[in-house]
């Protein structure tokens, strides 16, 4: 149970976090920031490579094989397509 | 390493994300931002490595190499006019992810023995339902921003009662899962089936100039699916990174609705409620008051002009003017005028939308002005360039309390000395109602394709000097 608990409070205090943070970003820099925070939310791929990796079961390996090829297209295509646009926002300079 | 110390690893990348988003706050740091949050994610992936249930690394390569040259190619050949559709597809990817994870949990039950069972069960069904909402949900806003599927708002009958019934069927299963332990896989992807229906019926009710709030209420799912991944297999590392980016999109999505002064229950229901009668129709707005004009008389009021505000909208984006524009920006700017740009938030169809086209063309962003900035100097404005926007600068906003855009805050453009509007016909935006700024004294309508008409006006002003 306090297991859970600690997990409950940091999903709590993350999300304020999170608030704060993501308020300050102007608005001319909105959309790197949803395709930048998308590419983070593909964390869910550290999920699938330990799946990804288990000595055995076919079904567990193909699920988790097509999770780990979802999650890094979102990770990898995430931060270079945010990378692309912000240098466009920098050059100006 | 120790258990200690990865977590301690997973903790730095943690703290990678936050400093890497707060970094976005700035086009001058924001680079750097997002390189900061890429290493944490560089970081968190080979602490994974470490982790005791990895014995083999085929499968894991193979998802590696393959899904990183499907990343990279999308993300180096995309348009960027493209952009929304981008990422709606991403963001359907990450919530997939969460999908199949949770699913893998439920028969490699070995990676998960330390979770505890209350925590895990609830996590496999939010993951299960969030995820499946989301991939299905991002494909179908794909769908509608690429074309595919009908870009409007579409409404089955009964819809927000079919809605809820998904709603409810979904929870049904999830909790079989916990009550017929021998049914739970069954149960689990009969769960995600009716959270994907889920997903399209909750998209497909959003249309066209709503596409920005859709985006972001579904990053703010992929966030929470990827941090109920987190509480399945109990790693902190996602909770954080998911509750981040479910409070990005979260806020997004606040900002988007405001700036349309809708309610986000009006936008997921699909919007504008019908004023009946209330409001003057097309005809009587534009009867006999529409002053038409040609490049050749817009060069005479450019080259009169001291001060130029261009406001871009969807349309600048399908014509893909921006280069024109920014070329036009030049020539009055080597002539001595100050030239800026008014952004409205909802302008595009996704947060920042016309902000990233821009600074595609090369536009400093210390011209591109937000509303509140922008509107205080329409009066001192001697032309302003509308293109491409309709809603976003209608007047009957703040006039009529009837129509369905009533109380958005607009543009004001009208209170500049000359309102030129680059359009290519009289038709509605996506409120559907007539705009009056187009029959206002002021105002003068160029009827042309957004790219062809700015090449025209920079024809005709080069001619004339």
């Amino acid at each position: 149970m306090e297991a859970i608990i600690t997990s409950v409070t940091i999903f709590v205090l993350a999300l304020w976090v999170g608030y704060e943070v993501i308020t300050k970003v102007p608005p001319i820099l909105h959309t790197p920031l949803t395709s930048g925070s998308n590419a983070i939310s593909g964390i869910s791929v550290l999920g699938a490579l330990v799946f990804a990796g288990v000595q055995e079961g076919t079904a567990t390996h193909l699920l988790a094989f097509v999770a780990v090829v979802f999650g890094t297209i979102n990770v990898v295509g995430g931060f270079l397509v945010t990378h692309r646009m912000l240098r466009m926002f920098k050059r100006k300079e | 390493m120790t258990p200690v110390l990865i977590k301690l690893g997973y903790l730095a990348a943690a703290v990678c994300f936050i400093f890497g988003l707060k970094q976005l706050s700035h086009p001058r740091t924001a680079v750097r931002g997002n390189v900061v949050g890429s290493v944490g994610m560089l970081l968190a992936i080979v602490l994974t490595f470490l982790d005791h249930n990895i014995v083999r690394f085929e499968f894991i390569a193979a998802g590696l190499v393959v899904g990183g040259v499907a990343g990279a190619v999308l993300a180096l050949m995309i348009r960027i006019t493209a952009m929304p559709q981008m990422v709606a597809l991403l963001n359907g990817f990450g919530g997939g992810a969460s999908v199949l994870v949770a699913g893998a949990s439920m028969i490699a039950t070995q990676v998960v023995a330390g979770v505890p069972e209350g925590q895990l069960q609830a996590a496999t069904v939010a993951s299960g339902i969030i995820g499946g909402v989301t991939f299905w949900g991002s494909l179908v806003a794909y769908g509608k921003l690429e074309g595919i599927v009908m870009g409007g708002s579409v409404q089955l009958p009964f819809h927000q009662v079919l809605n809820l019934a998904l709603f409810v069927v979904s929870l049904i299963l999830g909790s079989l899962i916990v009550l017929a332990p021998s049914w739970a896989v069954s149960s689990y992807w009969l769960m995600v089936l009716a959270a994907s229906v889920l997903g399209i019926m909750l998209t497909l009710p959003i249309g066209g100039a709503d596409m920005p709030v859709a985006i972001c209420l579904l990053n703010s799912y992929s966030g929470l699916a990827g941090a109920a991944t987190g509480f399945v297999l109990a790693n902190n590392a996602l909770i954080i990174t998911g509750s981040l980016v479910g409070a990005s999109g979260i806020i997004l999505t606040q900002i988007m609705c405001k700036a349309m002064n809708r309610s986000l229950v009006n936008v997921l229901t699909g919007g504008f409620e019908a004023a009946e009668g209330t409001i003057k129709s097309a005809d009587e707005i534009y009867e006999g008051r529409i002053k038409a004009t040609t490049a050749e008389e817009l060069a005479m009021v450019f080259d009169a002009a001291r001060r130029v505000v261009i406001t871009p909208g969807y349309g600048m984006a399908v014509a893909r003017a921006q280069h024109a524009v920014r070329d036009l920006a030049n020539l009055l700017e080597k002539r001595g005028v100050v030239v800026e740009y008014g952004i409205h938030p909802v302008a595009g169809r996704m947060p920042g939308h016309m902000n990233v086209l821009l600074a595609e063309a090369e536009v400093p962003y210390d011209k591109m002005k937000e509303l509140d900035q922008i509107n205080p100097t329409f009066e001192q404005t001697d032309v302003v360039m509308v293109i491409g926007a309709n809603d976003t600068v209608n007047p009957m906003a703040s006039t009529d309390s009837a129509c369905p855009i009533a109380g958005m805050p607009i543009l004001e453009v009208g209170k500049a000395r000359t309102v030129v509007v680059i359009k290519r016909s009289l038709s509605p935006g996506f409120a559907g109602i007539p705009n009056p700024l187009f029959a206002a004294d002021n105002t003068l309508m160029f009827f042309a394709d957004a790219e062809k008409a700015v090449l025209a006006i920079i024809a005709a002003l080069k001619e004339a000097a």
